[in-house]
């Protein structure tokens, strides 16, 4: 947040709006959806990024209150500035939905994201695997004489380098659970 | 206390008994629907009580519709009840059709028994599934415990905020389960409450640009009829006080009189002359619970460019949706309305008068372009002219009026007045054909002495045409106005217009001896086709206590002007006696 605490960006129905109403670049924004854990809510959220033409780079979706039954969406889009407006307006009206944050505008915010990737190979190209992976801070969760399968944890930017770089050294196979994202601060 | 309370409205009772009871204690007195094996327990119900009256209809779409006349006539939401499977998909028009008119509605569907879902049963549905993107929200309920509960949020939900439609999905071992009653008051509390107040520091910044705006115009729509009837006269209040001009879309028409000094008609694709050139024109635009709808800001980069826009809604996400606003208020227009009009009084009352002045020279000079100018004929009844003898010899009636789809339907918000809201039911956003019928029986059933008429074109009116049994044994004297043009004349008309004159598929074959099927029916049937006698017929038909079919034989060729062309902007209509060769191009085809 700036000195002045106007929020970056805030919503386009706040005086502070700095942005351009009509911009046609593209931004990638991290949404913090709180649902009431019911039936049918996953596709509820969804079926509306679906029907109305949104898109979803990733989405994870857990219980975190099992008391009260709130499950937490996150999701990761990409549109125009008045499309994440939309997004965010149009999950706000959804019935189950408590709160809808947007993490990128409000201000500094972590992200992370665990993946598994499975490289194979011998000789040379398995000890390189092995040394990037200790840069990197990957954890070997399984080996066999000829794979390793590597678990990470970091933001997609640094999954998507380690990806890059597996690559010719034998990569396989990868699962990724899509983002988990928290506003810093208290 | 509380505890009698508790003890007296907590009561074990079987799931179908739930249904009825809390219909009760929602205030319900009636319900459309259709039976079927998943509901046949609520069935029994409702055939073991006196207080909710139960409209048999014959399909799901015309209960739906009907419901939908019920509640756009009272305010109050309809309610619907059929059977799984078939029974619930032939409900899903008209669902579709409340949503984008929001409408408040409560269906409750039947299902199959919670053991047998997912094992695609007799007259299985995922009903939910289904109708999740065609209702507000909707539940599927597996425990009878739950039962009451769900249903009283279902009323909450359906009327708070932006009205909308509902469903609750009952399997039949719920019906049939026994579980604890719980009245509406014992429900849980919805976290689902939308805010109603408008924030006053927005509202003050409205004021002030009401106390300088040179050109500016009220842009009303159905949310201002939808807020209440106190919404309605506050806008009148606030219009007449202010001496600035009002415009409605579709579904908005009568919140403000025709009669209003104020009044300059309708707006959009086919909206008056004077209309759509003020809003073009316009310095500043107030949106009241309008959602600028592709029928109404035509181009969107030639929208009005010149004005500040202003937008109050309940619903945040209609804000910014398709035209960015300068000034957004989220809130009920009731509300708001309220606080602007206390705000602008204890400041003075201020208004430009001197702009307003001349702003209304401008949009005077307009309406001397009498743009709903027609040929009329002595040999055969112009569309036009069978609407202003129709409006001539209703207006100081009690009078209700639906439509169908297509030309007639424009040329009745053209022609007709309306002097108050709740009286006019028509599909706006889903355009739905075969919703005018059945939406006159819903409103004659909730307005048993009225005279109710449904303005119709003889295409639409066949597709929901099994519904006069309805009207018959409910005894509802509903008037149906057929504007028969022998064709799909909307379809014609773009047909002509776009497509270089080649009339795919777009006239009524084969239609029914409206007469005859009419006393097949036991109803009264009239053929009109000499404009001589179409006074005397129009009488007859209001003085005929009874369900009356009107073929009202009219012009086939007739189109429907002012039209602004799908991609056009505001100020490039096309009128009357206008040349429309070319006036639609390759561009513009694209859009519906
Ligand atoms: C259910 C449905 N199907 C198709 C359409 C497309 N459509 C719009 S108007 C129209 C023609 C309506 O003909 P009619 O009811 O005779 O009215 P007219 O335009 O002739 O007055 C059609 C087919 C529609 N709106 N709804
Ligand atoms: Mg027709």
């Amino acid at each position: 947040m700036s000195a002045l605490k106007i929020k970056k960006g805030s919503t386009s129905h706040s005086a502070y709006d700095l942005r351009d109403p009509f911009a046609e670049v593209m931004e990638t924004h991290t949404l913090a959806v709180l649902v009431d854990n019911e039936a049918g809510v996953l596709a509820r959220v969804i079926g509306l990024f679906s029907g109305r033409g949104y898109n979803i780079e990733s989405l994870t979706v857990a219980e975190v209150d099992h008391e009260g039954h709130r499950s937490r969406i996150t999701v990761v889009t990409t549109g125009t500035a008045p499309v994440i407006e939309q997004i965010k307006a149009q999950l706000g009206r959804l019935v189950p939905v408590h709160d809808v944050h947007d993490l990128t505008v409000e201000g500094p915010s972590v992200e992370r994201e665990l993946a598994l990737f499975k490289v194979s190979g011998a000789g040379e190209k398995r000890v390189e695997a092995l040394r990037l992976a200790d840069i990197f801070r990957a954890n070997v969760v399984d080996s066999t004489l000829e794979s390793f399968v590597f678990e990470i944890t970091g933001t997609p930017e640094k999954i998507d380098a380690f990806a890059e770089l597996m690559r010719p050294l034998g990569l396989v196979d990868v699962a990724r659970t899509g983002v988990a994202a928290l506003a810093r601060g208290a | 206390m509380k505890m009698m309370e508790m003890r007296t409205m907590s009561r074990q009772m079987t799931g179908a008994k739930m249904v009825v009871q809390a219909l009760k204690d929602q205030g319900v007195d009636v319900v459309f629907g259709y039976p079927g094996g998943a509901v046949l327990p609520i069935y029994d119900e409702i055939f073991q009580q006196n207080d909710i009256r139960h409209i048999l209809v014959r399909h799901e779409q015309g209960a739906v519709h009907m419901a939908e006349g019920y509640a756009r006539s009272t305010g109050k939401p309809g309610v619907v009840l059929v059977t799984s499977g078939p029974g619930a998909t032939n409900a899903v028009t008209g669902m579709t059709d409340a949503l984008l008119d929001s409408i408040p509605l409560v269906v409750l569907t039947g299902q199959v028994p919670t053991f047998m879902i997912g094992t695609d049963g007799f007259q299985e549905a995922d009903t939910v599934g289904i109708t999740r993107p065609c209702t507000k929200h909707n539940w599927l309920v597996k425990d009878t415990e739950k039962l009451s509960e769900t249903i009283h949020q279902a009323f909450h939900v359906a009327t708070r905020g932006r009205p909308g439609p509902v469903l609750v999905d009952i399997p039949k071992d719920v019906q049939f389960a026994t579980g604890t009653y719980r009245g509406p008051r014992e429900a849980v509390a919805s976290h689902y409450q939308p805010k109603v107040k408008g924030d006053l520091a927005k509202i003050t910044e409205l004021v002030e640009l009401i106390e300088t705006a040179e050109r500016p115009i009220f842009y009303t729509g159905g949310g201002v009829v939808n807020s209440g009837p106190g919404a309605s006269q506050l806008l009148r209040e606030l219009a007449d006080a202010t001496g600035f001009p009002v415009t409605s879309t579709l579904m908005g028409l009568g919140a403000y009189p025709a009669s209003g000094k104020g009044w300059i008609g309708m707006l959009g694709m086919h909206g008056l002359y004077e209309a759509n050139l003020a809003m073009h024109d316009c310095d500043l635009m107030i949106n009241l619970g309008a959602r600028f709808d592709d029928r109404i800001t035509g181009r969107i980069a030639d929208f009005s460019p010149k004005s500040k826009k202003a937008h109050v809604d309940i619903d945040p996400s209609s804000i910014n949706k398709v035209i960015h606003v300068d000034l957004a208020i989220t809130g009920d227009v009731g509300h708001v309305l309220e606080d602007l009009l206390k705000v602008w009084k204890s400041r003075g009352r201020k208004v430009n008068k001197e702009g307003l002045a001349k702003w209304w020279g401008q949009i005077e000079q307009w309406k001397l372009k009498k743009c709903l100018t027609y040929k009329n004929s002595d040999k055969v009844i112009k569309p036009q002219y069978a609407l202003e003898r129709l409006e001539a010899l209703t207006k100081g009636r009690d009078r209700y009026i639906t439509t169908e789809v297509g030309q007639h339907q424009m040329w009745a918000a053209q022609f007709l007045g309306f002097e108050a809201p709740n009286r006019w039911m028509t599909s706006g956003g889903l355009g739905t054909m075969g919703y005018g019928f059945p939406a006159s029986i819903g409103v004659q059933i909730a307005h048993p002495d009225a005279l109710v008429i449904n303005v119709a074109g003889e295409a639409s009116w066949l597709m929901n045409m099994q519904e006069m049994g309805t009207a018959t044994q409910f005894r509802t004297p509903v008037k149906q106005f057929i504007l028969n043009n022998e064709r799909l004349g909307m379809v014609r008309q773009w047909q002509q217009l776009l497509h270089g004159e080649r009339y795919s598929h777009s006239w009524s074959e084969s239609l029914p001896d409206f007469v005859k099927l009419a006393e097949a029916f036991g109803w009264k049937g009239i053929q009109c086709k000499d404009p001589k006698d179409l006074d005397d017929a129009i009488m007859a038909m209001i003085e005929y206590d009874g369900p009356v079919l009107f073929d009202c034989l009219v012009e086939k060729h007739e189109n429907c002007f002012p039209m602004i062309p799908s991609g056009k902007p505001h100020n490039e209509m096309l009128l009357g006696d206008a040349s429309t060769e070319g006036a639609i191009q390759a561009g513009g085809a694209v859009l519906v």
